[in-house]
C-alpha cells in the first residue's frame, strides 16, 4: 500500500542523508522526497512516498523516530489529507496529438509558462494520478522533457502534523 | 581565559567523568593529544590498532556501566575503529568516539587521510556530529553523552575537524542540563500497559520470562530476580543477557535460541505466556518465525519503541526502561493471585532430564567443554569473562554459570572476532581487582594480536584461555553438517608456537596438551596477579556444539550431542545463515 509520510526534521547539514540512508539500509522503498525548509528556518519538512504493509509502514515510521534529529513523525495517508506533485513539462507536438494545445491546459487546469517556435513549457499540479492522465494524453514522442517535484501534502482543516 | 578547542575537548571530558580513553594518535589529532598530555585526570591508553581501541572502551563500559571513550585521528584511524563501533551498536553499549578530521577548508577535497567519517559511521552509530565551529564543541560533547547513555544506549561519533582543535575561544560554562526538542527517551512505561500484563502473567498456566541485554544494560537485575521468585516461574536467558539472572539458581533453565538448552527452547516453544524482558527476538533466538512459540502470548518490554513487533508482534507492548517496568510488575503482581504453574514446572523437569548439555569425555584428548568447566571452578565463577566469537564463545556461555551482571562480556549481535582481548583489558581497567579471563580461539585471538603489546604497557593482568583446536571450529561445524564435510578454509595451517609469542610480549604463556595438566595450569595462571597469561589448551578438533536449532528450524527441532541422526537435510534452510 502507497503511505505518504511527513517528517519534520532538524534542519541540519546531513538530515536528508540519514532519512535516505535509513531507507536504503532497512530496505524500505522510496517512491519520491521532498525536502524543504518550514516557516522555523530551524526545520525541513520532508514528505517520503513509500510503500508496504502495516507492519512495514510501522517500522519505517519507528525508525524515522529513532533517527535523533527527526521532531515528528505522522503518515498523512492515515488521515483525511491534500498532496500535490508539481511538474513542469516541455513538450513539442507531433501530427498524432491532434487536440487544441488550449483546451488540453483548460481541462487540466494547468498553465503554459513558456513557448518557443518549438516547443511548450507546461506547468501543472496535482494528485499524482493526475500528472499522470496529463501526460498519457500526449504522444509519447512530443514529450521532451519532465521535471517533477515528487508528493508533498498536509492533513486537512485543524489537526497539524 | 582564552582555550583551544582541544584544550576546551578535553576540559569537557573531564566535566563528563572520563577517567579513561582508548587511542591512537595521528595528525589531526596532535592538537587533542597536545591538551591530554597536559592534563593528569584522564589516563589515555595507547592501544596498537584503533579497532582494539573500540573493543577496549567497548569493554570497559560493558564491565562498569560507564561509556567507554575512543580518540582516534582522521582516514584510517576512523576506519580502523568502525568495526569496533558497529560492534558497541549491536549491543547497545555507550560509547563516545572522537576522531579528528583534516582541517575544514579541505574536507571535500581528498586531503590527506581525509575520509567522511560521518558518512562513513552513519549507519553504525546511534547519532554522529561533526563540529563546524569552536562554538559548538561544549554542547556537542554534552549532547554526546547524553545521547550515548540515555535511551537505548549506543555509539556516539564526534567528528572535530583540526582547525576547530586549533582555534581559541574564551571556554564557557560546560552545560549542566540539555534539552532536546527532537531526543526525548520514553522512560516510564504505560500503567494500563503494566496492569493487563500482569494480569496475563498471573493467569498463565505456562509463562517463561525471557530476558536479554536491556536487563543487564538497564541495570535490572535486581529486579529481574524479585519479580521471578515472585513467580516462581521459569526464566530463560539471552547470550547477552546472561547474569542478570544467576544461571545457577534453580528457576534459571539456562540460555535459549541456536544453542540454547533443550529445556529453554522446549519451554519457549510450549509457553502459553513469553514475558520479554529488554530481548529482541533475534534471529539467533527464534529460529524459524513461523514455528516460533506457537501457542505463546507475547509480552514485549524494551526500551526502543522499533524493536516491539519488528520480529515478533507484540500482543501487550510495553516501552520502557526494564528497571522501572519490572518495578512496576512486582508492585502489580505482589498480592495478587498467581496461577498455580507445578505442573509446568514437573513438564520442565522431564525437559531438563535430557540433560542436553552432557558430552562424553575421550581419553588424549582435551574436551573444550571441560576447560570452561574447570575454569568455572577454579575461578569459583566469579571472574569476568570475555570472548570472543565461535565455538568457545557458545562453550563460555554453556559452562560458566553466571550468577551476577557484566561478568559475561561479548560481541553477541555483530559476531566480532577480535574482541575478546581488547575487550578483557578493556574490563581490567575498569575493574583492576577482579580476575578477567579472555576465552578464545586460535582463530579470533589472531585478529587482535598486537593488544598484547599495550596490556604489557599498561599492566592490565589478564588471563588468556585459548581453546585451539586448529579449526575455525563453528565454520567446520556448520561445513560438517549442512556442506557434507567439505572442510573449505576452515583448517589453521602454520599457527604460531603461542607460548613463545606470549613471551615475546613479555607476558607468561603456559602449554597445555594433556588434560591432567588443564586444572594446575589455570590454577597457576590466575596465580599470577600481576601477569597476562596466555593458556594454549590444544583441544579436541572434532567437536561440535550442542544443542543446536540448525537455522530455520523450530525450537522444538534440536540436535542434540550424540544424536547426530536428527539432523534432517530437508528441514534445514539453506538460505538461513
Amino acid at each position: 500500500m502507497r503511505h505518504i509520510i511527513s517528517v519534520v526534521i532538524e534542519n541540519e547539514t546531513g538530515a536528508l542523508s540519514r532519512v535516505s540512508g535509513l531507507f536504503s539500509q532497512r530496505g524500505f522503498n522510496i517512491e519520491s522526497l521532498t525536502v524543504a525548509q518550514t516557516n522555523d528556518p530551524s526545520l525541513s519538512r520532508m514528505t517520503i512516498v513509500s510503500t508496504g504493509n502495516d507492519r512495514v509502514l510501522e517500522q519505517i515510521v519507528k525508525q524515522l523516530n529513532k533517527l535523533i534529529e527527526v521532531v515528528k513523525v505522522s503518515d498523512l495517508t492515515s488521515r483525511d489529507h491534500i498532496e500535490r506533485d508539481l511538474m513542469l513539462v516541455k513538450i513539442c507536438p507531433t501530427k498524432k496529438d491532434n487536440f487544441d494545445l488550449k483546451q488540453l491546459v483548460d481541462v487540466f487546469s494547468c498553465k503554459v509558462v513558456d513557448v518557443t517556435d518549438k516547443t511548450y513549457t507546461i506547468e501543472i499540479s496535482g494528485k499524482t494520478k493526475k500528472l499522470n492522465a496529463f501526460l498519457d494524453a500526449f504522444d509519447p514522442a512530443s514529450i521532451l522533457e519532465v521535471s517533477r517535484t515528487g508528493v508533498t501534502g498536509i492533513s486537512r482543516g485543524k489537526k497539524l502534523i | 581565559m582564552k582555550l583551544n578547542g582541544a584544550e576546551i575537548l578535553i576540559n569537557c571530558l573531564q566535566k563528563e567523568g572520563v577517567k579513561h580513553i582508548f587511542g591512537y594518535p595521528g595528525g589531526a589529532t596532535l592538537h587533542i593529544y597536545d591538551a591530554l598530555e597536559a592534563q593528569e585526570e584522564i589516563i589515555h591508553v595507547l592501544v596498537r590498532h584503533e579497532q582494539g581501541a573500540a573493543h577496549a572502551a567497548d569493554g570497559y563500559a560493558r564491565t562498569n556501566g560507564k561509556p567507554g571513550v575512543v580518540l582516534v585521528t582522521s582516514g584510517p584511524g576512523i576506519t580502523n575503529a568502525v568495526t569496533g563501533i558497529a560492534t558497541a551498536n549491536m549491543d547497545s553499549i555507550p560509547m563516545v568516539v572522537i576522531s579528528g578530521q583534516v582541517p575544514s577548508p579541505l574536507i571535500g577535497n581528498d586531503a590527506f587521510q581525509e575520509v567522511d567519517a560521518v558518512g562513513i559511521t552513519r549507519s553504525c552509530v546511534k547519532h554522529n556530529f561533526l563540529i563546524k565551529d569552536i562554538s559548538e564543541v561544549a554542547i556537542t560533547v554534552k549532547k554526546a553523552f547524553h545521547i550515548a547513555t540515555t535511551g537505548r544506549p549506543g555509539p556516539v561519533v564526534i567528528d572535530i575537524p583540526k582547525d576547530v582543535t586549533i582555534n581559541q575561544m574564551e571556554m564557557e560554562e560546560y552545560p549542566e542540563t540539555l534539552k532536546m526538542r527532537s531526543y526525548k527517551p520514553t522512560t516510564k512505561a504505560s500503567n494500563r500497559q503494566i496492569k493487563k500484563a500482569a494480569e496475563l502473567i498471573a493467569n498463565s498456566q505456562r509463562p517463561i520470562l525471557y530476558s536479554g541485554g536491556g536487563s543487564v544494560i538497564g541495570n535490572a537485575s535486581k529486579e529481574l530476580r524479585e519479580l521471578t521468585r515472585l513467580l516462581g516461574c521459569p526464566i530463560t536467558q539471552t547470550l547477552m543477557g546472561l547474569g542478570a539472572y544467576p544461571g545457577t539458581d534453580e528457576l534459571s533453565i539456562g540460555m535459549l535460541g541456536m544453542h540454547g538448552t533443550y529445556e529453554a527452547n522446549m519451554a519457549m516453544h510450549d509457553s502459553d505466556c513469553v514475558v520479554a524482558i529488554g530481548a529482541r527476538f533475534d534471529d539467533r533466538i527464534t529460529g524459524n518465525l513461523e514455528k516460533f512459540c506457537p501457542s505463546a502470548k507475547f509480552i514485549h518490554i524494551d526500551i526502543d519503541p522499533s524493536q516491539i513487533s519488528k520480529n515478533v508482534i507484540a500482543d501487550i507492548p510495553i516501552v520502557g526502561q526494564t528497571k522501572q517496568v519490572l518495578q512496576a510488575l512486582i508492585e502489580e503482581l505482589k498480592d495478587a493471585k498467581i496461577a498455580d504453574i507445578s505442573k509446568w514446572w514437573s513438564q520442565i523437569n522431564t525437559w531438563r532430564r535430557v540433560d542436553s548439555l552432557a558430552y562424553k569425555k575421550k581419553s588424549g584428548v582435551i574436551k573444550p567443554q571441560t576447560v570452561i568447566e574447570t575454569l568455572y571452578e577454579v575461578t569459583k565463577g566469579e571472574a569476568i569473562v570475555t570472548s570472543d566469537v565461535g565455538q568457545h564463545q557458545m562453550w563460555a556461555a554453556q559452562y560458566y554459570l553466571f550468577n551476577e551482571p557484566r561478568r559475561w562480556i561479548n560481541s553477541g549481535g555483530l559476531g566480532t572476532m577480535g574482541f575478546g582481548l581488547p575487550a578483557a583489558m578493556g574490563a581490567k581497567i575498569a575493574m583492576p581487582d577482579r580476575d578477567v579471563v579472555c576465552v578464545t580461539g586460535e582463530g579470533s585471538i589472531q585478529m587482535m594480536l598486537q593488544e598484547l603489546s599495550t596490556m604489557l604497557q599498561y599492566n592490565t593482568p589478564v588471563k588468556i584461555v585459548n581453546l585451539n583446536n586448529r579449526y575455525l571450529g563453528m565454520v567446520r561445524q556448520w561445513q560438517e553438517f549442512f556442506y557434507e564435510k567439505r572442510y573449505a578454509m576452515s583448517y589453521m595451517d602454520a599457527l604460531p608456537d603461542f607460548v613463545k609469542l606470549a613471551e615475546s610480549y613479555g607476558h607468561l604463556g603456559i602449554l597445555v596438551e594433556n588434560e591432567a595438566d588443564l586444572k594446575p595450569a589455570l590454577v597457576e595462571a590466575l596465580k599470577q596477579k600481576d601477569r597476562t597469561v596466555f593458556v594454549d589448551i590444544v583441544t579436541d578438533p572434532s567437536e561440535n556444539v550442542f544443542p543446536m536449532i540448525p537455522a530455520g528450524g523450530a525450537h522444538c527441532d534440536m540436535l542434540l550431542a550424540g544424536r547426530d541422526e536428527m539432523v534432517s537435510k530437508d528441514e534445514t534452510d539453506f538460505n538461513a545463515v
